[in-house]
């Protein structure tokens, strides 16, 4: 099972490598993986996805608990949270395919921010599975280039990972 | 500041090798009178030896080498303390940190090499954080599971003309980092209760009682419940080894007893102890009828291998001192009856030929099991004991009765060759007046032979008892047994004459060929406090180690001898 694994991480040099470093030593996989300081300079925080049987998540989650410079860590996937990715994809857009892109993305709710006279930028955020849709709808042929951000997240209602 | 917060942090060896990174700080020892700078003759033996000072007296070896080779070559060594939880402190030269990424002269990135095997790593970026980033490192180091901390220095972080105000720092603030300082009461609870219980109980205990300073409560408990104890190879002295109680080392080389009292038992109670693949056999079949509570300071190592059904996460001396309390106010005992038959049973695996019977053949040839035995009656049982890696180092564990924690010495996670000489100076240094034995092979002492050197340079009067069968013996048994007996590269030709080199290096060599010169000629050597004695004793190549567990089989599936297996 996918689970989505959130970390308050030291904002220190070395801090990423340790945790991308345990993925590769102890031979679990990473999927996605999101990093950025938070609204604290100190800390930054770690979104990464992962895919395994519960034993080999509850070892993820007790190993990245391990690493010293881990402050704190939620595994998203447990209770209710809110998921997203951002993904931007460059498309051919000429002749007829500029409104149907056009109408595509805003089914998707997403935008177009760039565009030249044969190509549009699509902006689109969502769950990874809505991007996947938002690919397929637009049909592989016509895309000439995918940018996605990872998945991040965050927990429903007043639960919080701070310190 | 290093050399002065090392004083004041009470560290009275360091074991190193010079080198341009490090020249500054080797500058400022020289000055220090508090401090003594052992120097080795190759970086690994300088961990070994820390690594043996730390598992001797519970506390961090330091290890201080320069940028480059020297960092690299310490690698091994500090793998292998991190493979068995081992405090250690290695101060490593880095290049000037205007300089790092150049690939200059000696430079190596030592934080990312070692990454994978250390606890955690500094880098000093600032001269007056040292203090700080020292106490942090020796904090996590020695506090919840040890293990080895690398800090990495620039060499201008260390400039004699910066000067900068020094405070020796009482205490670490560390905010992301937290061991459990005891385990859940309701967990211990059921425990004790589960024990009470319990008609099979066996008490299977690991490094962690060593480490974690846990022996006496392990003891008290054991006689309380009067529950069969076994120990792993790192557990050796948690218990005492020659006590009735006792059933010896379990699992791959373990006793016969020890591994069927696993297999049949209906509650296993795993201290400090981590379901090794060398411990359990295979995992689907291990000890199909136990309940498991298993008590670590590692919640990692929880459930890891084998599922624990009572899990207790905290130090193993706070949790077993508060179960014992909990069964005193109890105040029941498990059922003597049961109890009684599951003794009985014990007993007749146990057998009249003790937990480890060999063949002792007609004396024509010295045993290697001989020479331990003999080992344990020469030092009366009280002696350190560090070994190599190998048949030896099984024949130590299983025939050398430990009745002391932190008195046996090995590599036992990452089995390293090289690792007994070094780590037996190391607990020589610290206890001058006991006896100091390195158990070691022909193959395994030429891993680290240089340290002969060290030995005579600093008086290190340990004695080595080389078991010299003239085979990688480990390696030849497996052969006989896997590999149709093709003795592919396990066998030594042109050996050295160990006593001519023994001689060679200022010590004093001596063959034991006869069975009968074997206890006279340990006890001289024994004899000569002041000398370091090598003692090349010949003995019988095609002995294997048994039991062997048979691979992929249950704790119960094993050889016992070339002919016989359960």
């Amino acid at each position: 099972m996918r689970h989505i694994i959130s970390l308050l991480l030291e904002n220190e040099p070395g801090a990423l490598s340790r945790v991308v470093g345990l993925f590769s030593q102890r031979n679990y996989n990473i999927e996605s993986l999101t990093v950025a300081p938070t609204e604290d300079p100190t800390l930054s925080r770690l979104t990464l996805t992962t895919v395994g049987h519960d034993e080999v998540i509850e070892q993820i989650t007790k190993n990245l608990n391990k690493l010293i410079e881990v402050v704190k860590l939620v595994n998203l996937s447990e209770s209710a949270h809110i998921e997203r990715e951002l993904m931007l994809v460059k498309v051919k857009a000429t002749g007829a395919q500029r409104a149907e892109i056009k109408r595509t993305a805003d089914i998707f709710r997403g935008q177009i921010v760039d565009v030249t006279s044969s190509v549009y930028t699509v902006q689109l955020a969502g769950t990874s599975d809505k991007l996947d849709s938002f690919i397929q709808a637009i049909g592989t042929a016509s895309i000439l280039e995918v940018v996605r951000s990872g998945v991040t997240g965050i927990a429903r209602g007043d639960k919080t990972l701070t310190i | 500041m290093i050399v002065r917060f090392l004083r004041d942090e009470g560290v009275k060896y360091i074991y190193g090798y010079p080198g341009g990174a490090v020249d500054v700080l080797h500058d400022a020892l020289f000055k220090e009178k508090a401090i003594e700078h052992i120097l080795v003759r190759h970086e690994q033996a300088a961990t070994h030896m820390a690594d043996g000072y730390a598992r001797a007296t519970g506390k961090a070896g330091v290890v201080l080498v320069t940028s480059g080779p020297g960092a690299t070559n310490a690698i091994t060594g500090i793998a292998t303390a991190y493979m068995d939880s081992i405090p250690m402190v290695v101060l490593s030269g880095q290049v000037p940190s205007t300089m790092v990424g150049t690939d200059a002269f000696q430079e190596t990135d030592m934080v990312g090499i070692s990454r994978p095997i250390v606890k955690h790593s500094f880098i000093v970026k600032h001269p007056a954080e040292i203090p700080e980033v020292l106490k942090k490192a020796f904090h996590i180091a020695e506090s919840g599971r040890p293990g080895p901390v690398v800090v990495d220095i620039p060499k201008d972080m260390t400039n004699p003309s910066d000067k900068f105000e020094y405070v020796y720092p009482k205490k670490v603030k560390l905010r992301s980092y937290g061991p459990a300082v005891r385990g859940h009461s309701g967990q211990i609870r059921k425990a004790a209760e589960m024990l009470l219980a319990a008609k099979r109980p066996v008490l299977y205990s690991g490094g962690g009682v060593i480490m974690g300073n846990a022996s006496a409560p392990l003891t008290e408990l054991a006689r309380m419940l009067n529950l069969p104890v076994t120990n792993t190879l790192m557990g050796l002295g948690g218990y005492p080894g020659s006590d009735r109680q006792f059933l010896g080392m379990l699992g791959m080389h373990g006793s016969y007893t020890a591994n069927l009292t696993m297999h049949h038992a209906d509650v296993i109670l795993a201290v400090g102890a981590r379901f090794d693949d060398r411990v359990i056999n295979g995992a689907p079949k291990f000890c199909p009828n136990a309940k498991i509570i298993h008590i670590d300071i590692d919640p990692a190592s929880i459930s890891k291998t084998i599922k624990a059904d009572v899990p207790i996460v905290g130090p193993v001396d706070s949790v077993l001192t508060e179960m014992v309390a909990i069964l005193k106010e109890i105040g029941e005992k498990p059922n003597p009856e049961a109890l009684a038959s599951w003794w009985k049973q014990i007993e007749e695996w146990r057998g009249s030929r003790g937990l480890f019977p060999y063949d002792k053949g007609d004396g024509s040839i010295i045993k290697p099991q001989t020479a331990v035995e003999t080992l344990y009656e020469v030092t009366r049982g009280d002696a350190f004991v560090a070994s190599d890696v190998g048949q030896h180092q099984m024949f130590a564990a299983q025939y050398y009765k430990f009745d002391k924690p932190n008195r046996w010495l090995n590599s036992g996670g990452l089995g390293t060759m090289g690792f007994g000489l070094p780590a037996a100076m190391g607990a020589k240094l610290n206890f001058p007046d006991v006896d100091v034995a390195c158990v070691t092979g022909e193959g395994s002492i030429q891993m680290n032979i240089q340290e002969l050197s060290t030995c005579l340079q600093y008086g290190l009067p340990v004695k080595i008892v080389n078991l010299n069968n003239g085979a990688l013996g480990m390696v030849r048994q497996w052969q006989d047994m896997v590999y149709s007996g093709r003795h592919s590269h396990s066998y030594m030709e042109s050996l050295p004459d160990f006593i001519k080199l023994a001689e060679a290096y200022g010590h004093v060599g001596m063959r034991i060929t006869e069975l009968k010169d074997l206890k006279p000629m340990m006890e001289e050597a024994f004899a000569l406090k002041d000398r370091l004695v090598f003692l090349d004793i010949q003995v019988d190549v095609s002995e294997h180690v048994y039991p062997m567990q048979i691979r992929d089989g249950s704790m119960r599936d094993m050889w016992l001898s070339k002919t016989e297996r359960t």
